[in-house]
């Protein structure tokens, strides 16, 4: 995927990357094919990664450090508003970005990538006609962009924005696990979307808290229903996801949809430990 | 190397960073093309962005930490259902549909993080500043969060104290009740607020008096 002399000791930012030809292309790279289909195991997926360096705070941080990420804001906010495509689906479209792209990338760079990459797919705008206006702005940046009002929607976002959008679900049958139940990740890797980190897969916690049913991401993001789930606070043990290189004294509660655990039996690793 | 064309009929590959006048030409293209097709208007753009660049902040939070420490009712209440409880301040909206806020004790640290994207609760602290949504920082803070917070952050929680990390997977989003600091009795709500800031509501520090305020 990478050439070599890639290493991710260099990023973020720092290295120039170079995907390979007819791989992994950014969008905007019309003469090759896009990456199709579905990503499972992305590069966003990156708790307990080393090697990414210190974490670089900017002072005194605007909310937006330019026109076009407040427009790419608006943008997905606009479009979501209007159902072109839902949040999972969002997702899924920052999961599928090229991985030297992904790390080193802006953060609302990451959301003009899935936009774009979600209206081509709806079918909205054409890949096409997407290119060849971007080489006119490319050419000329100040072009003058078209206006146009629309009062009607815009109070409608700005009440979404006050009053949110996303409510739970109800179910008939009740959560399968209560709080204090031990339970395991199980070790799914599923083709396409997830919010089964990897860190968590196979390790053991217990329910900490049972929250109200919500859409599941891993269909929703690919047309299949929304199928809500009961969703459990789960803790788990440092030493348990970090075996012995585990810093003392800590824990991660981490939010697991119903189907992605299962009944779990026997000690947690420090409990092995403090026995052995 | 050449941005365009190997020569070998294979797509040419890409350098990143990508120039930003790539990207901002990128935008244009879409606003224009949306604003055709009747998808996007130009009112809502100003609107929504002035929102959350004037209105919606961290400052909420701290609104509603500095009732948490002067209303031991209003405490449980925010502890129980932090959904709610902000309600009753008049704050709430996207991303905070479903709000939990956990509470720093003496024995007890808090953090939150989202390690897959991006989760924040935005109607108590505005959007995410970048470090937040930084490779270094979702990668880290789950793994080594003492020492993420020491080296990073200048905070040193001692190993007596659990730390807790809260990595927003799903639809819940948290932020923390950080302790108030000693030397604030008989503070006004309005002064408490004023001390309160994104990176304790985040976890990341502590709530300091600054040596100018102190009485």
């Amino acid at each position: 995927m990478f050439r070599k002399g890639w290493h991710p000791s260099l990023l973020p930012g720092l290295a120039i990357l170079t995907a390979a030809p007819g791989r992994c292309l950014y969008l905007g790279d019309l003469a090759g094919p896009l990456r199709k289909g579905r990503t499972m195991n992305g590069i966003h997926d990156l708790g307990g990664m080393h090697g990414l360096g210190p974490v670089v705070r900017e002072e005194n941080e605007p909310v937006f450090h330019a026109d076009w990420e407040r427009a790419v804001f608006a943008m997905m906010l606009y479009t979501m508003g209007k159902r072109l495509y839902n949040a999972a689906e969002f997702r899924h479209g920052i999961e599928r970005m090229p991985p030297a792209h992904y790390l080193t990338a802006r953060y609302y760079e990451r959301w003009l990538h899935s936009l774009e990459r979600n209206l081509v797919e709806k079918g909205i705008v054409s890949r096409e006609e997407l290119e060849e206006r971007a080489r006119q702005f490319l050419e000329d940046p100040a072009k003058p962009l078209p206006r146009r009002e629309d009062p009607e929607f815009t109070a409608f976002l700005l009440q979404l924005v006050r009053e949110g959008g996303q409510r739970s679900a109800r179910l008939e049958t009740p959560p399968r696990f209560q709080v204090g139940d031990r339970v395991r990740a199980r070790n799914l890797h599923p083709p396409g979307h997830t919010r089964l980190a990897r860190y968590v897969r196979g390790r053991q916690g217990t329910v900490a808290h049972v929250y109200d049913p919500w859409t599941f991401p891993d269909t929703h993001a690919h047309g299949q229903g929304r199928n809500p789930q009961y969703v459990y606070c789960v803790r788990f043990e440092a030493r348990e996801l970090w075996g012995e290189s585990a810093e003392p004294n800590q824990a991660v509660y981490f939010d697991l949809w119903e189907s992605y655990l299962e009944p779990a039996e026997g000690p947690t690793a420090p409990e092995r430990e403090e026995k052995g | 190397m050449s941005e365009r064309g190997t020569g070998s009929g294979q797509p040419a590959p890409r350098r990143y960073p990508l120039p930003e006048e790539e990207i901002a030409a990128r935008v244009r293209a879409l606003e224009s093309l949306l604003i055709e097709k009747g998808l996007l208007s130009s009112d809502a753009i100003d609107r929504v962005v002035s929102a959350y660049e004037r209105d919606i902040g961290p400052l909420l939070g701290a609104r509603v930490v500095a009732r948490a420490w002067v209303d031991p009712e209003f405490r449980q209440r925010l502890l129980a259902d932090a959904t709610a409880a902000c309600r009753e301040l008049g704050i709430g909206g996207l991303q905070g549909e479903h709000m939990v806020c956990v509470e720093n004790t003496p024995t007890v640290h808090n953090v939150v993080v989202c390690t897959l994207c991006s989760c924040y609760p935005w109607p108590v602290l505005g959007l995410p500043p970048n470090w937040y949504k930084s490779p270094a920082y979702r990668a880290r803070i789950v793994i080594e969060p003492r020492r993420v917070l020491r080296e990073d952050f200048g905070l040193d929680i001692p190993d007596s104290v659990e730390i807790r990390v809260w990595d927003s997977s799903a639809e819940t989003r948290y932020f923390v009740l950080p302790e108030r600091p000693p030397g604030t009795e008989g503070w006004t709500e309005e002064e408490l607020a004023s001390l309160v800031t994104r990176e304790a509501l985040i976890g990341v520090a502590r709530v300091t008096v600054p040596e100018a305020a102190r009485r």
